[in-house]
């Protein structure tokens, strides 16, 4: 049983693993598809992700989780140069939520089996190929799920939600070895 | 448990959205120019038919934009979900009658 | 005697694993395999429940999930102890232990049986006309009693120690029933390159090919080609077989419910395993294979033990090498049950005598029973069984020209095997939405037209030849697997079938009979009672729709939810009002197809994983000081900080009084954060709040009230303007995902040509509030330089800064009424701060208080609360925040609602403040206030409380009130009613303390 009083937010269980993820920052972009695609151009891409896609540029990885919206994973540096001198320029909404999220690497043979128990999102390759991402619900809490690899997912959830988030997926991963 | 396609998204399970009532109903340029009667009418009355409905849902739990949906209220059957500001699309009779199968 | 009705030879149990289990305390030995009913019949032993109303004796009819009566308990203890599992499905292991049911003191003799002799007395609609008045005597009497009475078994009363898995998923197609069709439809979807589910109900694959001896495919005994069958479809790797697994719920888009029990069947499993998964399985294409079950004959002592269902002996016999008598008679209107007699015949049971309702049965089968020299009765029913705990004997009579039934003979029996015929099982189609429609020719109900992506096969849609339903299986999987888009060529198997031929048969409703039999038990419903008699009460009486019967009568309402009863039912009602079948229709069925445990529903929700238990990064902090805290909506927050030996009261005395003396400390982490940005932030601002923001500079704060479009209260906040294009929002706690929601809606849906957005920041910041005449001696030397003071930063301003190098947004508000702060920092760093700051206001004496304190401070000032003074109908102004209304504004969300003339009425509630007369007295939170003291019962209430608290700064209580009309009746004496008295109350203003908020600008 997970006990939300220890600062163990990992998981481990055979067949899979939740392996907390160090730094790094995050922001919420919002802006007009233009914005999204001069922002898009800024890191260096031909475009913007598709909806539902992932972008990597230089230490930053761009998702696209709303028409309107790149979430934007980057390292300790922030955004480049480039990016925040063209925000200047544009109409846009950018908001650090560094703090807001926490999460973790999963993998394991069992990571799908252990993600369906929480989750409805159909996670079958063909449905969900590497490089897709977004937000889902897993069990009562909010997530944002991007599959890094055939049997790699990032995962973050909201900072409290991470007990919850834990203690459902050390449940669902010993579940899934029956 | 539903599959709704999120224009967006594409088809997701209920639980990722909230259902936000009728759809097509524009708030009034000037609320305060109309009269009590009609802003009544405007915020109260809704219509509740047995068959195709026009209505707003939002994809809460996913990329949280609202969009409109029209669904036959007998089957819960979908005939066509578009984005917010488009205008109510034709339903041929061909697919109300899928709809209400 | 413990094995003396097992037959050599026969069934698929264990014989070399002997098992021993408990029924009734008694110590019985089965074997591996055996269900609970096999291992008790092959001891003799019919008699297994009491039935629910009369509690009549009562044996197994069935052999599966349809058996309405071996309903048993399984398992012991308060936690343990699992109640109405059906005898025919328990699986038994070493160790179990189960329990007859509804009976007393014992099964063999039961006090409640009293009811079979005063059956006349209970028709159907008893309980309507019986407990209607007087009236009083309901609940003290009437409901007491009937609760006693109803219900089957007793509910486990301790906390279940087992834990339930859950899980999505999705497939190509979903085979419902591994039987011949089922088996067959997988293999051809599977070969066509399909991710196939197939799940059956029972321990073994293969459905009726377990019991069918006679029949060959390929030459192969059916139960060796299921065996080669499952193993080619375990070898394919697109293939999941599931076995205890019932398809239970079938959803709308084709989502689709399994039950599946993992541990029942295991004595000493692991703990670890989940005892069972619920699975809901989105499937592009559902195949029903569920099977048909067979019917009942409805006759005069129908459910004695000792009766029961000919294919249910059959079962017995071959699936678990077990005689259910030593001598038969048969009655039926099917061929399939000449089937069964030749088998008992094999086995070495005698049949007595078979009964035929038809005239003139006419099939292979009958030739050869005929020619094994067994008596058959044609054209003549079943009169009467003989017997109670067993039966006996029974009349078997001739039916006359003209309908009526000849003098009988009685033949001696201890088993009586019946066939109506078959029921396809519709449960699943029907649940589908799909509508059932009318076989003239079959007699009976099939799937019509498809509502889902679905298609059923085999039995259930009225097929019984073994080589067409094999044949059909194929056919159907290959479909669901092209419509699945899977479409790959496909080698499909020719099976070389050979069977009995069957005929037609079957019949539907009570059987005819001799005398116009007013006190005759011949049952329909088993489960829940129900005679043939009552049926046809229920009409006499008026009732014509076959919903309304079911409902009167509670016909096909047990939990087996009418799998062998409901065609009878219909064909009692349709004889009983004159009318075909087909203008009567089917009532509805009901999920979940057989019952499942609550267990099972609930899955992982229950203790820690019911809810997220969300908690602030102070609350290691604020658990080492022994706050006690309470839940504020999925957060837990601190409460109050008690000293050794306080109490609440004492506590947030102490805690107020120090707020209110020098300073406190505060975690507000909780509240809502929303950052609105872009070049239209301000507009949309004004928009959706009250106020007006066009004015307020960056670095300044206001107090925001918004409104929902009717004009009534929806939350508050302090919303701070940061630079000219972005806003830090606050919410209440409970309203943050509320809020961002309705702004989102206004923003997506009707302000689309605004360039502004919205972003949840609630969990970027943790907010720590600083409060009392101390706070900014306490933070001054903490912000790097920062200058606080009152001159540049005055109440109600927001400055960016760092705290300790840490990045800081730092308001100066106050929910206390004191000089007050509250410093925003990122989460993971705010612990940090805390204790920085808890240091630095040590020699303050600085107190940390919890949310108890909170609303006493507030309510000393007469702030409102969201959802405690205001309750959905309460407008700005009701509330005493009728200043923060723009008067200016042309348009906000509400402003057209505050201009309707019933918002301006004088008498609407409004907030005001009460003082009770004895000063010490607290008033209970959500008392009614009335003018006049003297009224007659019922008062008119106008008015209630809100809030009230002991106030420790005012050394009285003090009270927060909407009351009608309430500001022009300053210093009225009002009255709250209590049940043995009157207290009379003050009204006054709601702000108690600091009117001039002189302590606030300091």
């Amino acid at each position: 049983m997970f006990d939300a009083s220890s600062n163990a937010l990992t998981v481990s269980r055979s067949g899979f693993t939740a392996k907390s993820l160090g730094g790094g920052r995050r922001f919420a972009l919002q802006g007009r598809k233009d914005t999204l695609e001069g922002v898009a151009k800024a890191f260096g891409l031909a475009e913007a992700p598709a909806m539902l896609q992932s972008a990597s540029a230089g230490d930053c990885t761009l998702l696209r989780l709303a028409p309107q919206e790149l979430f934007i994973i980057a390292g300790e540096a922030g955004l480049p140069e480039a990016v925040t001198t063209y925000l200047g320029t544009v109409p846009n909404s950018l908001v650090e939520v560094s703090e807001r999220q926490v999460g973790w690497t999963l993998e394991g043979e069992r990571l799908r089996d252990t993600l369906a128990a929480l989750s409805p999102l159909d996670l079958r390759t063909k449905s969900f190929p590497v490089g897709t991402a977004t937000r889902t619900l897993f069990g009562k809490a909010d997530g944002m799920l991007w599959r890094t690899d055939e049997n790699s997912f990032h995962l973050e959830v909201w900072r409290s939600f991470a007990p919850y988030m834990v203690a459902m997926m050390d449940a669902a991963a010993l579940d899934a070895s029956w | 448990m539903l599959l709704i396609r999120c224009p967006y998204c594409g088809e997701r399970a209920e639980v990722e959205f909230s259902n936000g009532g009728e759809a097509h109903i524009d708030r009034p340029a000037d609320p305060m120019s109309l009269s009590a009667e009609e802003w009544a009418q405007f915020l109260y009355m809704r219509d509740n038919p047995k068959g195709l409905i026009a209505e707003r849902w939002r994809h809460a739990h996913g990329c949280n934009r609202f969009f409109n949906a029209i669904r036959d209220t007998r089957t819960d059957r979908f005939v066509v979900t578009y984005e917010i500001g488009q205008p109510r699309p034709d339903v041929t009779p061909e697919q109300a009658a899928e709809a209400a199968r | 005697m413990s094995r003396s009705f097992r037959v050599p030879g026969r069934g698929r149990v264990n014989t070399r694993r002997p098992v021993r289990f408990t029924f009734d305390g008694r110590s019985i030995e089965g074997f591996e395999g055996d269900t609970l009913a096999s291992a008790l019949l092959a001891t003799g032993t019919h008699l297994m429940g009491r039935s629910f109303k009369y509690h009549r004796p009562r044996g197994p009819i069935s052999a599966g999930s349809d058996e309405p009566n071996a309903i048993v308990a399984v398992g012991s203890g308060p936690a343990l102890q699992t109640p109405n599992l059906v005898a025919t499905q328990v699986e038994i292991y070493d160790g179990l232990t189960a329990q007859s049911q509804n009976r007393f003191p014992c099964l063999q003799f039961d006090m409640g049986a009293v009811n079979n002799l005063a059956s006349p007395l209970l028709p159907s609609g008893f309980y309507y006309k019986t407990f209607m008045w007087p009236r009083n005597f309901w609940t003290k009497v009437y409901e007491p009693i009937i609760r006693r009475s109803a219900g089957l078994g007793v509910a486990p009363t301790a906390p279940d120690p087992d834990h339930y898995a859950f899980q999505y998923t999705f497939c190509d197609v979903l085979v419902a029933g591994a039987g011949p069709s089922g088996l067959a439809a997988a293999l051809a979807a599977a070969k066509a390159g399909a991710e196939v589910m197939i799940a059956d109900e029972t321990a073994e694959f293969g459905g009726s090919l377990l019991f069918d001896r006679a029949s060959r495919i390929d030459g192969l005994q059916t139960a060796d080609w299921v065996e080669r069958t499952v193993t080619e479809l375990k070898a394919m790797p697109n293939v999941r077989m599931f076995t205890r697994t019932t398809v239970f719920n079938y959803g709308p888009h084709n989502m689709v419910a399994l039950n599946q029990r993992m541990t029942d069947h295991l004595g000493t499993p692991d703990p670890a395993t989940p005892r069972e998964r619920l699975w809901q399985v989105r499937a592009k294409q559902v195949v029903i294979a569920s099977g048909a079950i067979e019917r009942p004959l409805v006759f005069e002592g129908n459910d004695r033990p000792g009766v029961m269902l000919a294919s249910a002996a059959l079962t017995f016999l071959n699936r678990y090498g077990v005689a259910c008598g030593r001598r038969a008679v048969i009655a039926t209107a099917d061929d399939s049950a000449y089937r069964v007699a030749l088998d008992l015949i094999e086995a070495g049971v005698t049949v007595a005598a078979i009964v035929d309702i038809r005239p003139k049965p006419d099939s292979e089968l009958f030739r050869k029973v005929k020619a094994a020299g067994i008596t058959v009765l044609t054209n003549s029913t079943v009169q009467r069984a003989h017997g109670s705990q067993r039966i006996h004997s029974v009349e078997l009579a001739p039916v006359l020209p003209g309908g009526d039934v000849g003098e009988g003979k009685n033949y001696r029996c201890d088993l009586l095997l019946m066939s109506g015929g078959w029921t396809p099982s519709l449960h699943l189609f029907s649940q589908s939405k799909g509508k059932v429609i009318y076989d003239a020719d079959l007699d009976t109900y099939l799937p019509g037209e498809s509502a889902q992506a679905e298609r059923s096969t085999g039995s259930c849609r009225g097929l019984y030849d073994l080589g067409e339903v094999l044949a059909d299986g194929l056919k159907i999987g290959t479909e669901a697997a092209k419509d699945a888009g899977c479409d790959g060529e496909i080698d499909l198997p020719l099976w070389e079938v050979t069977t009995d031929a069957i005929g037609r048969g079957g019949f539907t409703g009570a059987l005819p009979r001799r005398g116009k039999g007013l006190t005759a038990m011949a049952f329909v419903d088993y489960q829940n009672d129900v005679t043939a008699k009552d049926v046809k009460l229920a009409v006499r009486e008026g009732f014509r729709s076959i919903e309304h019967i079911k409902r009167y009568t509670t016909t096909g309402m047990a939990t087996d939810q009418g799998k062998t009863s409901n065609l009878n039912a219909l064909g009692i009602a349709s004889s009983a009002l004159g009318r075909p079948k087909q203008q009567i229709g089917l009532t509805t069925f009901r999920a979940p197809y057989t019952p499942v445990t609550f267990g099972a529903f609930s899955g992982h929700e229950r203790g820690n994983e019911f809810d997220p238990d969300r908690r602030t990064p102070i609350d290691p902090w604020a658990r080492t000081k022994g706050a006690v805290f309470e839940d504020v909506s999925l957060w837990r927050r601190a409460r109050y900080f008690p000293q050794p030996g306080e109490d609440m009261d004492a506590a947030v005395a102490r805690e107020c009084l120090a707020v209110r003396k020098s300073v406190g400390i505060f975690d507000a982490t909780t509240l809502g954060k929303i950052e609105v940005v872009g070049p239209d932030a301000a507009e949309f601002m004004n928009r959706m709040y009250v106020n007006a923001w066009t004015k307020l500079g960056v670095g300044k704060c206001r107090y925001g009230l918004m409104c929902r479009e009717n004009g009534f209260v929806y939350d508050d906040g302090v919303v701070g303007r940061i630079a000219p294009d972005r806003f830090h929002v606050t919410t209440t706690t409970g309203g943050a995902a509320g809020v961002l929601n309705m702004m989102e809606d206004y923003l997506q849906t009707e302000w689309q040509d605004l360039d502004v957005w919205l972003t949840s920041t609630s969990e970027e910041w943790a907010v720590i509030a600083v409060q009392g005449p101390k706070a900014r001696e306490v933070l001054a030397p903490l912000v790097d330089g920062l200058d606080i003071s009152h001159k540049t930063m005055p109440h109600m301003s927001v400055v960016e800064g760092t705290i300790g190098g840490i990045p800081m947004r730092l308001f100066r508000v106050s929910f206390s009424g004191e000089l007050g702060f509250e410093v925003n920092v990122p989460t993971s760093r705010a612990l940090e701060v805390w204790e920085r700051i808890w240091e630095a206001g040590k020699p303050h004496n600085m107190t940390p208080y919890g949310t108890e304190t909170m609303h006493v401070l507030r309510a000393e000032k007469g702030y409102i609360i969201v959802g405690q003074e205001t309750d959905g109908t309460a407008t700005p102004d009701d509330a005493g925040c009728g200043w923060a209304v723009s008067k200016l504004k042309k348009d906000f969300v509400g402003k057209r609602s505050l201009a309707l003339p019933a918002m301006q009425d004088p008498d609407r509630y409004q907030l005001v403040g009460l003082y009770t007369e004895a000063p010490q007295e607290v008033l209970e939170e959500g008392v009614q206030l009335v003018a006049n003291s003297n009224e007659v019962i019922p008062m008119n209430k106008i008015g209630h409380v809100t809030s009230s608290y002991h106030s420790a700064t005012l050394g009285r209580s003090i009270a927060l009130a909407m009351v009608s009309g309430g500001r022009a009746r300053m210093g009225q004496t009002l009255y709250v009613p209590m049940e043995d008295r009157m207290i009379p109350v003050t009204v006054t203003s709601p702000v108690f303390y600091d009117a001039e908020g002189a302590r606030l600008n300091v």
